[in-house]
C-alpha cells in the first residue's frame, strides 16, 4: 500500500502568547459583564472599536465567538437551532451558529476558559455593515433579546475608489453614534482616549502587516492556517498596548525564522494564496493536507483584512472612516483583482485557492468570473473549493482532498 | 506481491504495469505491458470492502493478461478508494489519471468530460498533455451517474435499458430543475400528465448533459469517458448534437482512469 508521508508543521512559540492574550481578554470581559459599573459593547469585527474604547466600554466581538464555534465544530449542531426559528441555512453560518449557541445556552468559551459560563451580556450593540448585511440582522436579534440599543454604520459596497464623499458620509455616521453610546456609557467620549486608541490600533495594524509580510521569505516562516488564529489580538485587541506587545514578540520570532531559513512546513515546494474565509472546522485537516503535499498556503486576503493603514490619531473620525471603507471586502472587483495580483507577486505564489463559502457571499470572490480573469492576466492557476466557514454540512472532505491533490499535480507538471 | 526482484512467471508478458481505479460505484483494473498495450482488465462493483474488490479485480485482470502477481513491476491506484489498495505503491488523483489515460488515446489538446458514478469532471489538456485546469461538480449529485441510477429506480426501469429508451424518444420532455429530488417530482408530474417514458428518459439524459456543460467551457476537441458514457452511447450522441461537433470516446471509456493509473505505474516503474 502507498505509504503515508509524515507531515512536518513547525508551530510558532509565540502562539502561546496569543492564546494567553485571548484568555486574558475573555476573563476581563467576563468580569466586566458580572460587575455593576462596567459597560460591555458588542462590536462587529471591523466596527468602530476605537470609539468604544474612547468611552471605556469593554468590547466583545461575536464574529470571533462564531469562529470558535466553527473551530470547535460545535456550530454543526447549533446552526439547525437557528434555522428552526427562521434563520435560513443559506445565510451567514456565523450568525446561525451564534444564535443557535445562545438558544442552547452554550459557548465554547466555557470549554476554553474554565470559569466562564456564558458570553458577556451587552449594554449596547454596534455594527458596521462593511462585512455584510447579516451582521446587522444578527445584532438586531440580540438587541431585541437583551432589550438594549443597537447603533451602527451602513457602509458602501463595490467601491472602486474611496472618495471624500464616502469619507464624509461614513465619518458623519460614526459621529452620530457617539451620543447614543454616551448615554449607555454614562460618560462623554474622551477625545484623548479615542486618539490614543486610534494610534494604538494603527501600531497594532502595522505590526500585524509586518508579520504577514514575513511570509514573503522563501521558505515562508508562516502559514495561512497559523495566521487565522494568530490574528485574534488584531481583531479583539486593536486599540490596546497589550496587542502591540504580543505582535512585537511574534514579529521577532518570524524574523528569526527568516534569518535562519526555517520554513513553517517540512518542505515548501509550492507557495499558495488563499482567497476567502477559512473553513474553521477543518483548519488542522487543511493545514496537514497542504503541508503533506509540500504546499504552503502562505498568504490570504482574510488575514490581511485587519490591516488599517489609514488610521491617523490626528483625524480620528475621518481616518477611521477611510480605514474601514478602504477594506478589500467593500471594494469593486477591479480593485480586488489588482489587490490579489499584487499579493501574488509580492508573495511569489504558484497558485490560488478560492474558497467558495456557501453562506458567505461577501467573502467569496469566485462567483463573478474573477478566477478566470486573474488566471488570464497572471498565468497563475487557480482552484475553487466548495465549502463553508462554519457549516460542515456544506462540504465534502473527499472532494476537497481530491481537488487539492489534483491541483498540486497540475502545478507539478508546470515546474 | 509487487516486486521486480522475483522471477518472472511469464517472461513473454512481463513486466506488467497495473492501474486500479476504485470509484464510488465500480472498481476498474487495467494491466499494461511495457509497450503500453492493454492486455488485461476488469470492472466490478466497488462494494464496501475496497481492498478485497481491488484484489479480486487484479486477479481477474491478470488471468485475462496471462500474467502472475510476480510479473507486476509497479501498481498505481486512483479514485475514492485509492488508499485502500494493498498492492499499490503510489496513488494519483482520478483527475490526473483520466488526463493521462485520455491523452494516451488522443495525444492532442483536448477537453475531457468524465461522467462518473458520483462526480463529474471536466479536464483541459494542452497539446503536450499538461493540465491547464479542471473542474469537479459540487457535492450535489445532479448530472452524475447517481442521478440516473436514482431515476431508473424511481421509474422502475433497469439501468441498462435507459439508453435504448432514450434513443426511441419522439418528443423529449424538458426537465428544468437543478436538483435530483426536484427532478424526480418533475418526472412524476410528467408521468401523471401522460408523457411517454422514452421521452422522459431522453429528458433525463439531457438534464445530465446540461449539468455537465454548465461546469466549464469546452475547447475544440472533446473526449468523453466514464461508466455513464460506456453504458449510454446515446448520451454521447446527444452531447455531440448539443455542442455542434463530434465527440471522441476511447475504446474502453469506463477504464480510462485505470489505464491512466497504469501509465503512471509504467513511468514510475521504469524510474525505479
Amino acid at each position: 500500500m502507498a505509504q503515508e508521508k509524515e507531515v512536518v508543521i513547525r508551530r510558532l512559540k509565540t502562539a502561546k502568547v496569543m492564546n494567553q492574550f485571548m484568555a486574558d481578554y475573555y476573563y476581563e470581559l467576563d468580569e466586566a459583564s458580572k460587575s455593576d459599573n462596567k459597560k460591555v459593547a458588542w462590536c462587529t469585527s471591523v466596527g468602530p472599536a476605537e470609539i468604544l474604547r474612547g468611552m471605556g466600554f469593554y468590547t466583545y466581538f461575536p464574529e470571533t465567538h462564531s469562529a470558535m464555534l466553527g473551530a470547535t465544530r460545535m456550530a454543526v449542531d447549533l446552526i439547525p437551532k437557528a434555522n428552526a426559528v427562521g434563520y435560513s441555512p443559506d445565510i451567514c453560518s456565523y450568525l446561525t451558529a451564534d444564535i443557535g449557541a445562545f438558544l442552547e445556552g452554550i459557548t465554547p468559551l466555557s470549554r476554553a476558559f474554565p470559569g466562564i459560563e456564558r458570553v458577556p451580556k451587552p449594554d449596547v450593540l454596534v455594527y458596521n455593515t462593511n462585512q455584510c448585511r447579516d451582521v446587522q440582522d444578527w445584532f438586531a436579534w440580540y438587541a431585541q433579546r437583551y432589550d438594549v440599543p443597537l447603533v451602527g454604520v451602513e457602509t458602501y459596497r463595490n467601491v472602486p475608489e474611496v472618495t471624500p464623499a464616502h469619507i464624509t458620509s461614513i465619518a458623519r455616521q460614526m459621529e452620530n453614534i457617539v451620543e447614543p453610546l454616551e448615554k449607555v456609557a454614562g460618560r462623554k467620549l474622551d477625545m484623548d482616549t479615542l486618539k490614543e486608541a486610534v494610534a494604538l490600533s494603527r501600531e497594532c495594524s502595522d505590526l500585524w502587516e509586518k508579520c504577514l509580510a514575513a511570509a514573503a521569505a522563501v521558505p515562508s516562516p508562516l502559514t495561512f492556517f497559523d495566521g487565522t488564529t494568530l490574528m485574534g489580538p488584531a481583531v479583539v485587541g486593536r486599540g490596546t498596548q497589550k496587542a502591540i506587545d504580543a505582535y512585537k514578540l511574534l514579529l521577532e520570532e518570524l524574523e528569526e525564522r527568516v534569518a535562519q531559513g526555517i520554513g513553517a512546513i517540512g518542505e515548501e515546494r509550492y507557495r499558495l494564496y488563499w482567497e476567502g474565509m477559512p473553513v474553521w472546522g477543518r483548519l488542522s485537516m487543511h493545514s496537514k493536507l497542504f503541508a503533506g503535499l509540500n504546499a504552503n498556503v502562505i498568504a490570504s486576503t482574510y488575514c490581511s483584512s485587519w490591516i488599517f493603514t489609514a488610521l491617523d490619531p490626528a483625524e480620528p473620525f475621518e481616518s477611521m472612516a477611510r480605514a474601514y471603507t478602504e477594506l478589500f471586502i467593500v471594494r469593486s472587483d477591479d480593485y480586488k483583482e489588482k489587490y490579489i495580483q499584487d499579493k501574488l507577486e509580492f508573495f511569489k505564489c504558484d497558485g490560488i485557492i478560492y474558497h467558495d463559502a456557501k453562506t458567505c457571499p461577501n467573502n467569496t470572490n469566485c462567483r463573478y468570473g474573477m478566477p478566470q480573469r486573474l488566471e488570464k492576466k497572471t498565468g497563475i492557476p487557480s482552484l475553487v473549493i466548495n465549502g463553508d466557514l462554519n457549516d460542515l454540512r456544506l462540504l465534502s472532505d473527499e472532494q476537497t482532498k481530491t481537488n487539492v491533490e489534483a491541483f498540486i499535480e497540475q502545478l507539478e507538471e508546470r515546474k | 506481491m509487487t516486486t521486480k526482484t522475483k522471477a518472472r512467471a511469464n517472461p513473454e508478458r512481463a513486466p506488467l504495469f497495473v492501474g486500479v481505479d476504485v470509484g464510488s460505484s465500480r472498481t476498474k483494473v487495467a494491466v499494461l505491458d511495457a509497450r503500453k498495450n492493454l492486455i488485461g482488465y476488469d470492472i466490478r462493483k466497488s462494494g464496501t470492502d475496497f481492498t478485497a474488490t481491488a484484489d479480486a479485480g487484479l486477479e481477474a485482470s491478470l488471468t485475462m493478461a496471462g500474467g502472475d502477481p510476480q510479473d507486476i513491476a509497479y501498481a498505481v491506484s486512483t479514485g475514492y478508494g485509492r488508499k485502500n489498495v494493498a498492492y499499490s505503491k503510489e496513488t494519483k488523483t482520478e483527475i490526473g489519471c483520466h488526463a493521462k489515460g485520455c491523452y494516451h488515446y488522443f495525444p492532442e489538446a483536448i477537453t475531457i468530460i468524465d461522467i462518473g458514478g458520483q462526480d463529474n469532471k471536466i479536464i483541459k489538456l494542452d497539446e503536450a498533455g499538461r493540465r491547464l485546469g479542471f473542474k469537479m461538480n459540487r457535492k450535489c449529485a445532479a448530472g452524475t451517474g447517481a442521478f440516473l441510477e436514482e431515476m431508473s429506480a424511481r421509474l422502475d426501469i433497469p439501468l441498462e435499458e435507459m439508453d435504448g429508451l432514450a434513443r426511441n424518444s419522439r418528443e423529449m420532455v424538458k426537465l428544468g430543475s437543478f436538483c435530483t429530488v426536484f427532478s424526480a417530482t418533475e418526472v412524476l408530474e410528467n408521468i401523471r400528465g401522460g408523457k411517454r417514458i422514452e421521452d422522459i428518459v431522453k429528458g433525463l439524459f439531457f438534464s445530465v448533459i446540461k449539468r455537465v456543460l454548465e461546469m466549464d467551457s469546452l475547447s475544440e476537441k472533446v473526449v468523453m469517458t466514464g461508466g455513464v458514457v460506456a453504458h449510454n452511447p446515446f448520451l454521447v450522441e446527444m452531447t455531440a448534437f448539443q455542442i455542434g461537433r463530434s465527440v471522441l470516446v476511447p475504446r474502453h471509456p469506463q477504464l480510462t482512469g485505470a489505464v491512466g493509473a497504469a501509465l503512471y505505474a509504467l513511468d514510475l516503474g521504469q524510474e525505479v
